[in-house]
């Protein structure tokens, strides 16, 4: 019985703002942080869209490639993320609501910094497998917090994706394995009441992203007896456009399996959303029969990995629903003006 | 048996920003006027019936009714607000004439007051809000004036109205209010000042839209055959009704009219026997410039669709065909929501009685007609007046 | 919106993240808001709860410059009257368009936003809005399918 994904779905908000525009008001090098990070320009949610309406939409998208599912018969939903609108209140009775799935399933918002959403899609297949649930839903969404100035400024994205996780014929995207490497590293954190997170510079490279995905990666390949050859495609979290290309280049796979999947560079860092749009990017082209390796990493710090083997059913549902290139495009320039509005940095009392 | 019925004395405060006065102030100001003006004590009073859209949300005082009769200190007679949004003060007035008509009460006041000034402007506009279907409109982001627009725009594709034709409607307005020393505002403005004043609602611009503002005023009605007790010029209430209508735009049959319009004129000039070409001057409900259109075709002086003429030909001036808010009207007259309906017809009476100051007397006014309007047409009230 | 509770924001929920409204079976008519009895067949009709496709055309608009206290930030916004496929009239606000774009006619389809947040710390409400269909993003399979087969051949 194939188990995997049998529907997914991406959201990104339609305004962007250039690396240029916020280099210009902190008086930064645009060129420094465009090549250091590899990053144009970023996603930004509008003053009315929040990892809710983001996840709301992403998963309509996902339920619009699963034309089978009964809304009945979703039995969990989860949102990963680390920019749930509230601090206490689930995100994810909200976009069940919205979905109308309730009030028949499990729910709950899940965080690990950029990998809640892996960890959840994880979890549905678990659900699956056991019989548990008939279909479960994992989304990943952010509208990333970057604190003015701050290098994440130029990186703290919004988007999301959602993935439609069960079992049978209608598998666009069959989960053959699955390998989570979890420790406890410092490179990035977010206290309680804090508005934006804190992270700790270079050390969030080699001891965090690196050791992680690598490792990670490496796990998988050994549980699955696998090598970077038996893969069409390869996804990672993206924070930037060097981190992914630096894993891939130390695990050997070749540059050009990794580039349909690498967003960042028009997107930005969507956090939760981050490896899941890229798998969505590389879902909007694969064939039958290729193969996906998908690594995500959430800092504090973990990565879970992912083989997937393409389906059949891959060409039939994925017209069903726009393809992430789509909303990569569809853009809307604005200044830092419209972006500190949008991102409420203007204090009015 | 229905007794006919008639306005005997009037009192209006100024309409405007009235920091030092509180709704009680405004409530007295105008009734003493009237009380005055009839030759009575206050006590003679043996009903108050008032319009008042919102103490509770402007002023965070409900409970008004008994509240304006301690201040006048006429405890214990009777009194009630009544509440309609801005049409509360037609509903009083409504309520008023059935009082006296049914036999019930032989002097009954009638007042509209509204203290609006106290909350920011802001806020005021999220009060107003509460006129429209709270669920469906305001919930949503929509806005009193925002409402109007979107009517305004749907009339504007349809009839083919221009904002220049729709700013004559306020420019008249405040070539009226000019005369009128009571109105909230007294100067003159161009179609350019309408054209450059900036958008509230697309593609309803500030001088489209009427002021908040403070105010009250107040009429006294007594049997026909009594009222010459109190006055040498009763004005006979020939008819007054009222007709309801969906508060949201959303079920309306056609959102350029207002049905509730067209029901209450119906049953008016029926039961006043009179028609539109009887009428000398009206006073409608002009909340925004489009409103002042759509209630001449409403109330059936004009088709749909040509209202807008007259104001190209200049015909609602005094002097004009049909002068329409002789009074400076809501724009340049003012707008405190409860009290406009009872200002109207102070307005009427003036004009019927040949009182009208400032030059903006109609020569030989017989019959004027007030039409009154709360929220986007949930609720209007036509009142038909005669000097015989 | 300070004055109302949270029980009054709660009760409409499911509609407002839906748009959910009436359906009668008798006279096979839409309705919305939704109704507890059809308003053209009374004690006949036989209602029930139907979710609208979300599509429509925009019968009017407005652009609200000066907004009320709880939407003076959003400040320009568009608000549109929208004529739904299905026949009802619903009002919400159009995003993802600029003003000068919205025009009567328009076709619109619904998405999921946030409508407002409650002061200090209150509730957050969500609702439907509409922004202008666009079905272009069939056309993106084309050109990603073609770029897949250059990359095939080098």
């Amino acid at each position: 019985m194939r188990v995997g994904i049998v529907g997914y779905g991406v959201y990104v908000p339609r305004l962007r703002i250039r690396v240029e525009e916020i280099a210009k008001v902190w008086g930064h090098d645009a060129r420094s942080y465009r090549e250091g990070l590899g990053i144009e320009e970023k996603s930004v949610p509008s003053l009315d869209e929040d990892t809710a309406t983001i996840a709301v939409e992403a998963a309509r998208n996902a339920m619009r490639r699963a034309p089978e599912v009964k809304p009945s018969e979703v039995g969990a939903l989860f949102v990963g993320s680390e920019s749930h609108p509230y601090v206490v209140k689930p995100t994810a009775a909200t976009v069940a609501e919205a979905l109308g799935l309730t009030p028949s399933l499990t729910a709950a918002d899940t965080e690990f910094a950029c990998k809640a959403a892996t960890t959840a899609v994880q979890a549905c297949l678990g659900m699956v497998k056991a019989g548990y649930i008939k279909y479960g839903i994992s989304i990943g969404a952010d509208t990333a917090q970057g604190a003015p100035r701050d290098a994440l400024e130029y990186t703290a994205a919004a988007g999301g994706a959602a993935y439609v996780v069960g079992a049978g014929e209608g598998v666009v995207a069959e989960v053959e394995a699955t390998y989570s490497y979890t420790q406890d590293v410092p490179d990035f954190w977010r206290r309680d009441g804090a508005s934006y997170p804190k992270h700790a510079g270079r050390f969030t490279g080699e001891p965090a992203y690196f050791e992680h995905v690598i490792s990670c990666t490496r796990g998988l390949l050994e549980k699955t007896g696998t090598t970077p050859k038996d893969y069409d495609y390869v996804v990672f979290h993206q924070p930037n456009s060097k981190f992914p290309l630096k894993a891939a280049k130390e695990l050997g796979f070749d540059e050009k399996k990794l580039q349909p999947g690498l967003l960042v560079n028009r997107l930005g860092n969507t956090y939760s959303g981050s490896s899941l749009i890229g798998l969505a990017a590389v879902l909007d082209v694969a064939r039958p029969g290729e193969r996906i390796l998908l690594t995500s990493y959430g800092s504090g710090a973990g990565s879970d990995s992912f083989s997937i083997r393409v389906t059949e059913a891959i060409d039939s549902k994925r017209k069903l629903a726009p393809p992430v290139m789509y909303y990569l495009e569809k853009r809307e320039y604005i200044d830092y003006s419209t972006y500190a509005k949008c991102r409420r940095l203007f204090k009015e009392r | 048996m229905k007794r006919e019925v008639a306005i005997v004395a009037v009192g209006a405060t100024k309409f405007g920003e009235h920091w030092s006065k509180g709704l009680k102030d405004l409530a007295w100001e105008a009734g003493v006027q009237a009380v005055e003006e009839a030759g009575i004590s206050g006590k003679d009073v043996q009903y108050i019936v008032f319009g008042n859209m919102s103490g509770g949300m402007f002023e965070g005082q409900e409970h008004v009714g008994a509240l304006v009769a301690e201040f006048l200190g006429l405890n214990p007679v009777p009194a009630t607000r009544v509440e309609a949004a801005c049409a509360s003060g037609g509903v009083a007035f409504f309520q008023g004439y059935l009082a006296v008509a049914s036999g019930m009460y032989d002097l009954v006041a009638v007042g509209g007051i509204e203290k609006m000034t106290d909350v920011e402007p802001s806020q005021a506009t999220e009060i107003l809000s509460a006129a429209m279907d709270y669920e469906w409109e305001a919930y949503f982001g929509a806005t009193f004036p925002g409402v109007y627009a979107l009517i305004a725009t749907r009339y504007m594709h349809d009839y083919g109205l221009k904002p220049e034709t729709l700013a004559e409607v306020a420019v008249k307005n405040h070539y009226h209010g000019s005369m009128n020393p009571l109105a909230h505002f007294r100067n003159r403005i161009t179609v350019e000042d309408v054209l450059s004043s900036p958008f509230v609602a697309y593609p309803l611009r500030r001088n489209d839209c009427c002021p908040i503002s403070d105010g009250a005023a107040c009429v006294l009605l007594a049997p026909l055959d009594e009222a010459r007790k109190y006055t040498d010029t009763p004005i006979i209430v020939k008819a007054v009704a009222q007709a309801s209508d969906t508060l949201s735009l959303l079920e309306r049959r056609d959102i350029c009219t207002l049905d509730a319009t067209v029901h209450a004129a119906e049953k008016a000039f029926a039961m006043a026997k009179l028609t539109r070409k009887d009428v000398d001057l009206v006073e409608v409900h002009d909340c925004f410039t489009i409103a002042e259109i759509l209630a001449l075709e409403d109330l059936g002086f004009c088709a749909k669709g040509e209202a807008f003429k007259l104001y190209e030909e200049g015909e609602t001036y005094v002097g004009g065909r049909l002068p329409v808010n002789t009074d400076g009207g809501l724009k340049a007259g003012g707008h405190a929501v409860g009290a406009t309906g009872v200002k109207q017809i102070v307005e009427i009476v003036k004009q019927l009685r040949g009182e009208a100051e400032g030059g903006r007397q109609v020569d030989g006014a017989e019959v004027g007609l007030a039409h009154n309007v709360g929220g986007s047409g949930a609720t209007a009230v036509v009142t038909i007046l005669s000097r015989r | 919106m300070s004055v109302s509770g949270v029980p009054r924001h709660w009760r409409s929920l499911r509609e407002r993240y839906r748009l959910l409204g009436t359906y009668c079976e008798n006279c096979k008519t839409s309705f919305f808001p939704p109704k507890k009895i059809c308003p053209k067949c009374r004690r006949k009709g036989r209602t029930r709860e139907v979710e609208f496709s979300g599509r429509g055309r925009v019968f009017s608009y407005t652009v609200i410059h000066v907004g009320s206290k709880t939407f003076e930030e959003y400040t320009p916004y568009i608000i549109g009257l929208i004529e739904l496929q299905e026949g009802p009239r619903v009002l919400s606000q159009i995003v993802d368009c600029k003003p000068e774009d919205v025009h009567i006619g328009m076709m619109v389809e619904a998405c999921f936003r946030k409508l407002f947040e409650q002061e200090d710390g209150g509730i957050i409400s969500y609702g439907f809005k509409f922004r202008p269909v666009d079905d272009s993003w069939a056309e993106y399979y084309d050109r990603l399918l073609a770029d897949r087969a250059m990359v095939e051949k080098t």
